[in-house]
């Protein structure tokens, strides 16, 4: 049973610069803001961003993991509202947790909250999954 | 600066885009998902924003895509993306405005598979001054 309230367990992924190639790679986005420390301090950035687009996939698979696949995301939005900085060598977090907000025969309304060294990455991520043991 | 008389304008994909099971699997490898039957939910992502930059940098519309940040992404999904898939993206710019100097405007995507809507998506995105 599904109910209003109830918190998704929370999942903490770490990102590397590995990982920001990677999703540069099989997503097409080849800016350097994103892979090249030089340039991306160059335009006014801490240090190398990982892209919203990364973010909002891996949040996406937490979502998947629990409503069951990829199949399951019926809608899913976020705002950008600060960036995960990536410094060298180095694994940063993103953690991610998510609340029940509505239940609608098997549809379920998610809150999600994702952040990086304590910071609140994303803004207004909501989603609705097919929850299909609700059928 | 965006050309005024772009706002409102859908422009129709070029091309069908054909969805294979290697830029599936690459872009869950990635997240770590193991089954590739369906697409992860953001994949359409891939050929969304190549399409708008194809379509904004046009010269009669002119955005400089050097300096444009993603500020929200929203995605309806109808039927999820699977390998096989032959897909057309048409682009619409719904809103644009000016604020503190930065351009903000927001593109709308609309994925057909023939005659069947799969994914609409909008994109805020801005082009810092």
């Amino acid at each position: 049973m599904i109910t209003i309230g109830d918190q998704l367990p929370e999942k903490v992924v770490l990102i590397d610069r590995a990982m920001l190639k990677s999703y540069a790679d099989a997503s097409g986005d080849q800016n350097p803001i994103h892979q090249n420390e030089e340039f991306a301090l160059s335009v006014g950035l801490p240090n190398v961003i990982a892209h919203g687009m990364l973010t909002m996939a891996l949040v996406g698979k937490y979502l998947t993991d629990w409503s069951g696949g990829s199949a399951s995301v019926r809608e899913f939005g976020a705002r950008f509202i600060k960036p995960v900085i990536v410094p060298g060598g180095e694994k940063v977090d993103l953690t991610i947790n998510g609340t029940v907000t509505e239940v609608i025969g098997n549809h379920v309304k998610i809150d999600l909250v994702a952040t990086s060294a304590g910071v609140k990455v994303l803004g207004m991520a909501k989603a609705v999954v097919v929850k299909n043991e609700l059928q | 600066m965006l050309a005024p008389d772009s706002v409102g304008r859908t422009f129709a994909g070029a091309e069908i885009i054909s969805i294979s099971q290697p830029e599936i699997d690459a872009f869950a490898a990635v997240l770590g998902e193991s089954d590739t039957t369906f697409a992860p939910p953001t994949f359409t992502i891939r050929i969304t924003l190549a399409q708008f930059q194809n379509i904004l940098t046009k010269p009669e519309i002119g955005l400089d895509w050097s300096r444009l940040v993603h500020g929200d992404q929203k995605f309806e999904i109808f039927s999820p993306i699977k390998a096989g898939d032959l897909l057309n993206c048409s682009a619409t710019i719904e809103t644009y405005r000016i604020a503190a100097g930065n351009e903000i405007l927001t593109v709308r995507s609309d994925l057909h598979r023939g005659p069947e809507l799969v994914v609409s998506s909008w994109s805020t995105l801005v082009v810092r001054a």
